[in-house]
């Protein structure tokens, strides 16, 4: 991981961030295996650099940009965000990056775009959970946003961490951060972003749809069918005794920011 | 095939089952002391958690596959079933309290609101729950007081076995393939143990066959 030039800004949570080392050790990355570990572990012949990304689909300037230009292009913030798993344990990591309505902005959207979906590399060669008879999830991995919550100053195009740019295994070289939301939202290595007029598929509501739905915000009142999500486990923090729980907030703790785009709707049905 | 335990010389038999219950314990002795030492990674409380699941399980299996090893392989380690069969109920024990006091915290609602939404902790505690009577009557002179309701009370496994199978398979998002692996030798094992008095009454039968033979040849 290289050293980025970073500036400050107003996005941080006045709580203890996590460790390098179990940022980068502990992730949901099923294109490298199932194990929390294996991210880490098998990510070695993973080649993120040269990179690019598609934007396409209804936007007056379609193009393809190549993530080093990017990063030169925007300026790159340190924001340390809170990230809440589905599974129940959370994290808080300083992460460097810039919205991604900077790189939307860019493109132009057309009037008619309502949605933003997003697509994960395929590379079997690189990636060993994509490889051999037995493949956990439809390749590739998709997700998907409406735009207003893309557009959302909070949502982070994220190309490092702790200063340094990505590690392969948190999604290098180029991974969305959607705070409010479960960490499954937070697609990583993506080559592709169309705007669309239709709700995106994203591969979690697709495999398990009792289970994960399209919007995924984070919510202690609607239990996962499996656990109750009220609390969480904060990873690093308290080895073996004494863990304890956190109590899981609303939208993570970014009611106050993003609560409003939801007015209206029922948090129950569209989980 | 030959019977592995009696190459073992008989005043050593005991001390080999006393050796299967130490070394069955060091799994979950060495790793409690690498999470007690921090040294389990960034989340040691599952991990911890689902490595005393996943021993029970391999316990569960090791116990059940005592007959078939015997029927199909003439291996004989009835010596070492109990022994077996206990590790998976002291397994499943310690995986229990690593979720009640370190996982949940001892906060009982939210243990009691798992067990009565959550169909995968319901198998669970189901198959704990069946564990107990066949513990507590493990011993010989249990064996001796029951008799035949002693045979019949422990196929109560079968029933640990199936609610296994499903806490363990509805336990995580996807199916993996180690696990399948695990989940489908318990299935085998169930469908073994529900087809060999099929077999052995078949079998029977063909001796009967065979010892009328002679008769109607002549």
């Amino acid at each position: 991981a290289a050293a980025l030039s970073v500036i400050e800004s107003k996005y941080t949570v006045d709580e203890k961030t996590t460790p390098l080392k179990d940022v980068t050790s502990y992730n949901n990355f099923y294109e490298f295996g199932l194990d929390k570990g294996d991210p880490a572990a098998l990510s070695g012949d993973f080649k993120p650099l040269p990179w690019t990304i598609k934007v396409d689909g209804m936007v007056n300037k379609p193009g393809t940009f190549d993530v080093e230009a990017l990063m030169k292009e925007f300026p790159i913030e340190s924001r340390t965000y809170r990230m809440r798993c589905v599974e129940a344990w959370s994290m808080v990591i300083p992460w460097d990056g810039f919205p991604l309505a900077s790189l939307l902005d860019k493109v132009e959207p057309l009037g008619s775009a309502k949605y933003v979906a997003f697509e994960t590399v395929v590379r079997p060669e690189e990636m060993p959970g994509q490889k051999g008879i037995f493949q956990s999830l439809d390749w590739p991995y998709l997700e998907g946003l409406r735009l207003d919550e893309a557009r959302h100053p909070l949502t982070l195009l994220a190309v490092g961490l702790y200063g340094e740019t990505l590690p392969n295994q948190n999604g290098a070289p180029i991974r969305l951060v959607v705070p409010w939301k479960y960490g499954f939202k937070g697609i990583k290595s993506i080559v592709r972003i169309t705007l669309t007029d239709r709700e995106p598929k994203n591969t979690w509501q697709v495999t398990n749809p009792q289970e994960y739905g399209f919007y995924a915000n984070v919510n202690p009142e609607v239990d996962h069918p499996r656990w109750s999500q009220a609390t969480e486990r904060r990873i690093g923090e308290s080895g073996f005794f004494g863990a304890g729980r956190h109590p899981t907030l609303p939208f993570n703790g970014y009611a106050d920011e993003v609560a409003s785009l939801y007015s209206g709707m029922d948090l129950k049905a569209n989980f | 095939m030959t019977d592995f335990s009696l190459t073992l010389p008989k005043r050593w038999q005991p001390a080999s089952v006393w050796l299967l219950y130490v070394s069955g314990f060091l799994p979950a002795a060495w790793t409690f002391y690498l999470g007690a030492t921090d040294q389990l990674g960034a989340d040691p409380v599952k991990t911890f958690e689902l490595f005393l699941g996943l021993w029970a399980i391999r316990f569960l299996i090791l116990t059940l596959a005592v007959s078939p090893a015997r029927d199909l392989l003439g291996w004989n380690y009835l010596r070492y079933r109990r022994a077996l069969g206990l590790l998976c109920f002291y397994y499943v024990a310690m995986h229990f309290t690593v979720y009640m006091v370190l996982d949940q915290a001892l906060i009982l609602s939210a243990v009691m609101n798992d067990v009565v939404k959550r169909p995968f902790i319901m198998f669970g505690m189901a198959g704990l729950t069946l564990l107990i009577p066949l513990a507590v009557t493990s011993n010989n002179f249990s064996i001796r007081r029951l008799g035949p309701n002693w045979v019949r009370l422990h196929r109560l496994v079968y029933i640990v076995a199936a609610c296994g199978a499903l806490h363990f398979a509805l336990s995580t998002k996807l199916l993996g393939l180690e696990q399948s692996i695990y989940i489908g030798l318990l299935i085998l094992l169930i469908l073994y143990r529900s087809w060999r008095p099929i077999a052995r009454s078949r079998k029977r039968g063909q001796d009967r066959e065979r010892t009328r033979a002679p008769a109607t040849v002549s």
